[in-house]
């Protein structure tokens, strides 16, 4: 079965989904967007890096977003705020791995590939990384889920509970990093963020508990998944973009949707 | 014993001093408010006590085993967050619902279980505040300023509360406030802080100090006093803010 590429492409377009959604919600509840984005940048350097070291690209793209994530961290409420801060690092990350790639002239790279995934040669190795990665992160987010919940809401009251919002803080780092270096190959270092954020917009309007958002977020990101990977075979349109384009516009009919239901109500 | 007990404390952020020597026990079953200005390192105290800010000297002793409920300043949850109040009362622990509604029952709104958050008032949000700090049956109740934003009326029917839940439960209560004409009445003790306590004792004591009302006037009960009152006071010591003890 695995031996059909479309079969492993659609596995790991869901794989990368279902990790995505409540991540997602993270990211969105938290205003978090622009970090996903930088990290996602970031994550083209650690390309290059690996390909220079001859590593593999999955370690090498986590290792760099991680790095990149700990500085933002770090370096957050020093004087510059959060979007400045990450503009410089996300954009200088991304042109000193533009760089880098050039460098390495004994290898043929396709830096497309990069930037826009290539979900159509993902290889049995490629889903065992993608699925692992993405069970790592779900299991991460389940294990905190009231704890990131609670630091989410209000810092103090997850003082009082006796949690510490800066760890939670560092889990959905951690987990941003696993999510981007996994889902490289899928969807491209340009269209993480969308994966993250889209799926969690759309589904914000049918949702009436945190728990409810994360699920439909997930659903929506794997039809997103599915039905992107057909409209690419059917119309021979880039794999990953449709991916998001199906996501975009599931987003736009459950608004609308949304919309005139309230205007009715 | 104490159920918490502040010796001695500090709190420097970057070079900045916000709180020296400052001193406080608070007993089971009293309430104790902190009154002071803007500035003066009321929230501070309060962060200090539930652990999300390090004291840079001075010890803060809770009695082993010490169930706190905490309500912040200011809650404010993202209009990208769906959550409904019984989803939100349940936050750390499993929960069940009767006790959901016990809460809500104690904080005054007892109807409230399955509305969003987003939509309630901000009166019964505060109240549902309440409701989840009083979930655990805590030991403690923290309140930040807990009525910011409520019209006077409401504010006091909230101060009531607290001293419903407290002959009701028990519960020990160290509140922060502005508003010192509704606290004062519903007070054990205040504490009148600015970066060290000025003076404290029964509301009748502390309202005629001298130290507060060189803080908060002597007008009104204080309430309108506290917007004109100066910072920059010195109790004619040498410096501008910390002097000795209270005396």
């Amino acid at each position: 079965m695995l031996d059909d590429f479309m079969t492993r492409a659609t596995l790991a377009g869901i794989g990368v989904a279902l990790a995505a959604a409540p991540l997602g919600c993270f990211v969105v509840w938290r205003r978090m967007a622009y970090f996903g984005d930088a990290t996602a940048h970031a994550a083209i350097l650690g390309i290059a890096l690996s390909l220079a070291l001859q590593m593999s690209i999955f370690a090498g793209a986590m290792a760099v977003a991680l790095i990149m994530a700990f500085t933002v961290t770090l370096l957050a409420g020093r004087g510059y705020a959060m979007d400045t801060l990450l503009g410089v690092l996300a954009h200088s990350a991304l042109a000193f791995g533009l760089v880098a790639v050039s460098f390495l002239s004994g290898i043929r790279i396709d830096l497309m590939a990069y930037l826009f995934g290539d979900i159509l040669a993902v290889s049995r190795t490629d889903l065992v990384v993608i699925w692992g990665g993405a069970a790592l992160v779900v299991a991460l987010i389940l294990w905190r889920w009231s704890a990131l919940l609670t630091s989410t809401l209000n810092e103090e009251l997850a003082y009082a509970s006796g949690l510490n919002p800066k760890r939670e803080q560092l889990i959905l780092t951690l987990s941003l990093a696993i999510t981007v270096a996994v889902a490289i190959k899928v969807v491209g270092v340009l269209l993480i963020a969308a994966m993250l954020i889209i799926p969690a917009a759309a589904a914000r309007g049918l949702a009436r508990t945190p728990e409810s958002m994360a699920l439909i977020a997930a659903a929506i990101g794997a039809i997103s998944a599915v039905a992107g990977l057909q409209g690419a075979y059917v119309f021979d349109t880039p794999a990953g973009p449709s991916i998001v384009c199906v996501a975009a516009i599931l987003f736009a009919v459950l608004n609308l949707f949304g919309w005139r239901q309230r205007r009715s109500a | 014993m104490s159920l918490i007990s502040v010796k001695d404390l500090s709190v420097t952020y970057g070079a900045n001093t916000v709180l020296r020597h400052v001193s406080l026990d608070l007993d089971p079953g009293e309430i104790v408010t902190i009154v002071g200005p803007n500035g003066s390192g009321k929230t501070s105290l309060l962060r200090a006590i539930i652990g999300a800010t390090r004291p840079s000297s001075g010890e803060i002793t809770l009695k082993p085993g010490l169930k706190i409920g905490y309500v912040p300043q200011r809650l404010h949850i993202d209009q990208t967050l769906p959550i409904t109040v019984e989803r939100f009362l349940r936050l750390a622990d499993r929960i069940p619902r009767t006790a959901c509604k016990a809460a809500l029952e104690s904080a005054g709104v007892p109807d409230l279980l399955t509305r969003q958050m987003s939509q309630l008032s901000g009166g019964q949000f505060q109240r549902v505040l309440l409701a989840r700090a009083l979930i655990n049956k805590p030991d403690v109740l923290l309140l930040d300023e807990a009525t910011q934003g409520l019209d006077q009326r409401g504010s006091a029917a909230f101060y009531q509360q607290i001293e419903t839940v407290r002959r009701d439960t028990g519960c020990a209560v160290l509140m922060i406030s502005h508003e010192l004409h509704v606290v004062m009445s519903a007070s054990d003790r205040v504490i009148c802080l600015n970066g060290h306590v000025c003076c404290e004792g029964t509301p009748a004591v502390v309202a005629s100090a001298p130290e507060y009302r060189a803080l908060f006037g002597t007008g009104t009960g204080g309430a309108l006093a506290l917007y004109r009152h100066e910072h920059d006071h010195g109790h004619d010591h040498d410096h501008p803010q910390a002097h000795g003890e209270a005396d």
